[in-house]
């Protein structure tokens, strides 16, 4: 066996191609692995020329940014894919939609320009459906919440638990109530407190761990007894860059306004 | 509403769940049909979690065949685990479906494929689950119709009370006759209710039903006769057997599971069979005779396999894969048509002999280098000739050194412990052989750095092998002598240290051994386990032997028999055997002259490439082995191909683990 695999090293970059994608409906419930395996499976059905990395076990050279937690629902997932060929980021985008599975679906695919993309992300927008909670009770929570300095969860996660400061990181927090009438599964349990929904609207700058709606729903929970009587629904909104005011910079900008080619981005959906 | 999604209500109870991505559905290649234009609705359900069931290979082709019925519709359901039974026993969510998420209930008709007797708790779980009643008596006109498949289906008694009907053998045409039946039958207005169905299911010989059949049993608990309680339906039904594998290329569009998987691979049979003639082996007795797939359609199943699946691995998957006629054609083309992509090919490796090593040497041109595997089975030659397996010792110590002098560094031999008339010499030399290949692979390779793994698993008799009569060696037994093969590979302080030894306690094969060749009685053990908790039973973090031992000790005494009965006890030639009435093909006295055979020590080669020995099965089913060659040979793709373009170092070569069909 030689120590290092024979042959020619592997075809060089020559283009990197800028993804953001959605996570959708029953598919939120996919974890981060289960999201990379699958787009490897229909990056090969699609044919998209990608690069690989070197080694005896070479793999394709897809550089994911963060991931919405299992359950979790997303419209703003960013993943940089180095492809071995020159390509047309709307064709392959298209085909890449076309190979995944109803749920995760290609919204925006770009040429990358200069510059990092992880780099252009340091906080996310979430909206989060709390079927059969009031708007005016998780109000009261919102506000209690606000009003702490500092506010630490407990995370359960494979190596015990890990202390999280939630309210340090909430930049934005605020409820409305669900004008489209409560969720098909609210409905399906069906009980009368069921007839309301808040919707809680945040922004969350990225700290070390992230934090995740579900340590938002624990700190609400302590500081305000709020539990939703069945299993609130997240959306990721948005990533970005935090703006002065809260808002979030779309992270596709530079490379969709400039740095790239002429025509070198398309809305895929 | 018939056919309507139980999603919305099951969608609350999955953030509350361990992995609830397994059951979403959603897979790619996965079908969902309208429910009111289906005149026949079959549910598929593989007894076990979702990561096992999944890529079983005889589910996706009956969801494929059945599918592409156009007014047919299937869908799949697999095991839930205990945290969402719990949740959906408090929310009265019942059994679904992975496909459209419909209620397991509505469906006509319910077919189980059990690879192992240990999923058999598991159907009483999901028929509850599914508020169909356990027993199939207690049914209506408005329930499934439960239909049992696979290799344990072979000796069915033991659920004879929870399943209606019983499948024998291969699928693919059985499906269709069953749906057929069933589609008249429902044309007609359904006369007669289910027991009409249910008879005219065993009359035309699409399926074994059990209530059709009654069972007298002697003062002493053995079995008097077992005969049918009509003149219409035929005393001993028989297995089904495709003849032509080419004819039935499935799966074509392979499932693409969003779970991760015990199986991630596009697996195609490239023949179906075996006539080795290992004692112990079922699977190699009740799928003969050898139908060869060819060359071209296994090229093309490849071909049109990955393109739908995106999967870079490839399986060749048979009994004993090494033999197919034209396997050499078959790795060199296939080793031809991939090289330089990143497509790997590997084949269950359990042939004792040098050419597997050149056959895998030739499939691991692309991929990972892991490890090879062979199975000897039995430690000493004594053994081996007891169980048929023909491998001198001389042949096992050259074949791993072929594999240590190309490169492999690591190699598998797996074994078993219990066989019969093994004793605690035949096990030790098992320990002896490790450490001959262990000093010869240093030698011829030149390396200290060489390992191999002896794994070993407990033999359970199993029906319809020669092996049917003889007493299963007790748990005491088996773990003494697992026990002192530890200790002897331990205290070889030149070679201990490049020996990994794994195994089994021998319990769990008490119970196997129980279920595999129990009768009626043998229902109730399984509902009392089921009742007081017993799921999961092929998990040991979930398998409770003294659950079982308890409900034997309960349930078995009424009819003058226990767990021992049914396991260490030898049986004589005349008894009546509870699968006796059930035809795999095989002629009753050769089997017992082969245990005879078996217990002098003579051999029985192959009927591929000597003369006849008369098992019974071919002039039975009206068939003979199909073997090549076929004098055809791969032809490259032609470059509009949809397997990516040639990436990364072409040099890496190895063999992905192999692993038993």
């Amino acid at each position: 066996m030689p120590a290092r695999p024979e042959g020619p090293p592997p075809p060089p970059v020559v283009r990197r191609l800028r993804l953001r994608f959605a996570k959708r409906g029953r598919l939120r419930f996919l974890s981060h692995r289960d999201v990379a395996r699958t787009f490897e499976r229909a990056l090969r059905r699609a044919g998209v020329p990608m690069a690989y990395s070197a080694g005896f076990n070479p793999h394709p050279r897809i550089s994911w940014v963060g991931a919405a937690a299992t359950g979790a629902a997303s419209e703003a997932e960013y993943v940089e894919l180095a492809l071995a060929e020159e390509g047309d980021p709307a064709g392959l985008g298209r085909d890449l939609d076309a190979a995944l599975p109803a749920g995760l679906d290609i919204v925006e695919s770009v040429l990358a320009g200069p510059g990092s993309l992880p780099e252009r992300i340091d906080g996310s927008a979430w909206r989060i459906r709390l079927p059969g909670l009031a708007p005016e009770a998780v109000l009261a929570g919102v506000e209690a919440l606000l009003s702490c300095e500092v506010f630490e969860v407990d995370r359960l996660t494979k190596n015990g638990k890990r202390r999280i400061d939630v309210r340090s990181a909430i930049i934005r927090m605020s409820v409305s109530g669900d004008e489209s009438g409560t969720s098909a599964a609210s409905r399906a349990v069906g009980s009368a407190q069921n007839d309301t929904c808040a919707i809680l609207d945040l922004v969350v700058r990225h700290t070390t761990p992230a934090v995740r709606p579900d340590d938002v729903m624990t700190a609400l929970a302590a500081v305000a007894d709020l539990v939703p009587p069945v299993p609130p629904e997240p959306t990721r909104l948005e990533q970005g860059r935090l703006r002065e005011d809260g808002s979030l910079a779309d992270p596709l900008a530079p490379d969709r306004d400039g740095a790239g080619l002429p025509g070198s981005h398309v809305k895929v959906s | 509403m018939s056919g309507q999604s139980l999603f919305p209500v099951l969608e609350p109870l999955l953030p509350q769940v361990r992995k609830p991505v397994q059951y979403v559905g959603g897979e790619k290649n996965s079908q969902v049909k309208p429910w009111e234009t289906a005149n026949v609705r079959w549910c598929l359900m593989y007894p076990d979690a979702y990561e096992v069931g999944l890529p079983n290979q005889g589910l996706q082709i009956l969801y494929e065949v059945l599918n592409a019925q156009e007014d047919v519709l299937a869908e799949r359901t697999y095991s839930v685990w205990p945290d969402l039974e719990a949740l959906m026993r408090e929310h009265h969510v019942p059994q679904f479906t992975v496909d459209a998420h419909r209620a397991v209930g509505q469906f006509d008709l319910l077919g189980v494929s059990f690879a192992t007797e240990l999923g058999y708790t598991n159907l009483l779980t999901a028929l509850d689950l599914a508020g169909i009643p356990l027993h199939a008596a207690d049914r209506t006109p408005a329930d499934p119709v439960v239909v049992a498949g696979g290799h344990a289906a072979f000796n069915p008694e033991p659920v004879a009370d929870f399943v209606d009907a019983v499948v024998l053998g291969d699928g693919e045409e059985a499906v269709l006759r069953i749906t057929d039946v069933t589609r008249a039958w429902k044309a007609e207005g359904a006369p007669g209710g289910r027991s009409e169905l249910l008879v005219r299911l065993a009359r035309t010989g699409a399926a074994y039903v059990p209530s059709l059949y009654d069972v007298v049993y002697h003062p002493d608990g053995r079995i008097r006769r077992v005969t049918p309680n009509r003149d219409d339906v035929p005393a001993r039904p028989s297995k089904h057997t495709v003849s032509n594998l080419d004819e039935w290329p499935y799966p074509k569009q392979p499932l693409v599971p969003l779970a991760e998987t015990v199986h991630e691979r596009m697996s195609v049979e490239i023949f179906r069979g075996c006539t080795r003639g290992c004692r112990f082996c079922q699977a190699g007795m009740i799928t003969r005779p050898v139908r060869e797939r060819s060359l071209p359609t296994i090229g093309k199943m490849i071909e049109t396999g990955l393109a739908a699946t995106g999967f870079n691995e490839v399986g060749l998957l048979s009994l004993s894969s090494a033999d197919h006629t034209e396997i050499a054609e078959i790795a060199h083309g296939l080793a031809d048509r991939y090289e330089g992509s990143d497509t790997s090919l590997s084949l269950p490796s359990t042939r004792v002999d040098a050419f597997n090593v050149e056959l895998a040497k030739d499939l691991s041109r692309n991929g990972r280098r892991s490890g090879l595997t062979f199975a000897p089975e039995g430690g000493s030659e004594r053994l081996r000739a007891v169980i048929n397996k023909m491998v001198t010792e001389e042949d096992l110590v050259r074949t791993v050194s072929a594999a240590y002098v190309n490169g492999w560094r690591q190699v598998k031999l797996y074994f078993m412990c219990g066989l019969p008339t093994e004793t605690d010499e035949d096990v030790l030399a098992i320990a002896r052989l490790a450490r001959e290949v262990i000093r010869t692979g240093r030698q011829v390779s030149g390396r200290r750095d060489i390992r191999c793994t002896v794994s070993i698993g407990g033999f359970v008799p199993k029906p319809h092998t020669p092996f049917q009569w003889v007493g299963q060696t007790s748990a005491e037994v088996t773990d003494h002598r697992l026990r002192l093969l530890r200790d002897a590979l331990k205290a070889d302080k030149e070679c201990g240290r490049a020996v990994g030894f794994r195994y089994h306690d021998g319990r769990p094969g008490t119970i196997e051994g129980l279920l595999a060749r129990g009768d009626r009685r043998v229902g109730r053990v399984i509902e009392r386990v089921w009742r007081e908790g017993g799921r999961f039973d092929g998990w040991s973090e979930y398998f409770s032997y003294d659950r079982w031992a308890a409900a034997c000790a309960t349930e078995l005494p009424a009819a003058g028999v226990d767990l021992d009965w049914y396991t260490t006890r030898e049986r004589e030639e005349r008894e009546v055997l509870p699968w006796d009435h059930l035809d795999a093909g095989l002629d009753r006295d050769w089997l017992w002259a082969d245990w005879q055979e078996a217990l002098s020590g003579t051999e029985l080669d192959d009927c591929r490439w000597s003369p006849c020995y008369d098992c019974g099965v071919c002039p039975e089913m009206g068939l003979e082995t199909q073997i090549g060659p076929s004098g055809r040979s791969l032809l490259p793709l032609s470059p509009t191909g949809t397997v990516p373009a040639p990436v990364g170092p072409a040099a890496p070569v190895g063999v992905p683990a192999p692993s038993a069909v």
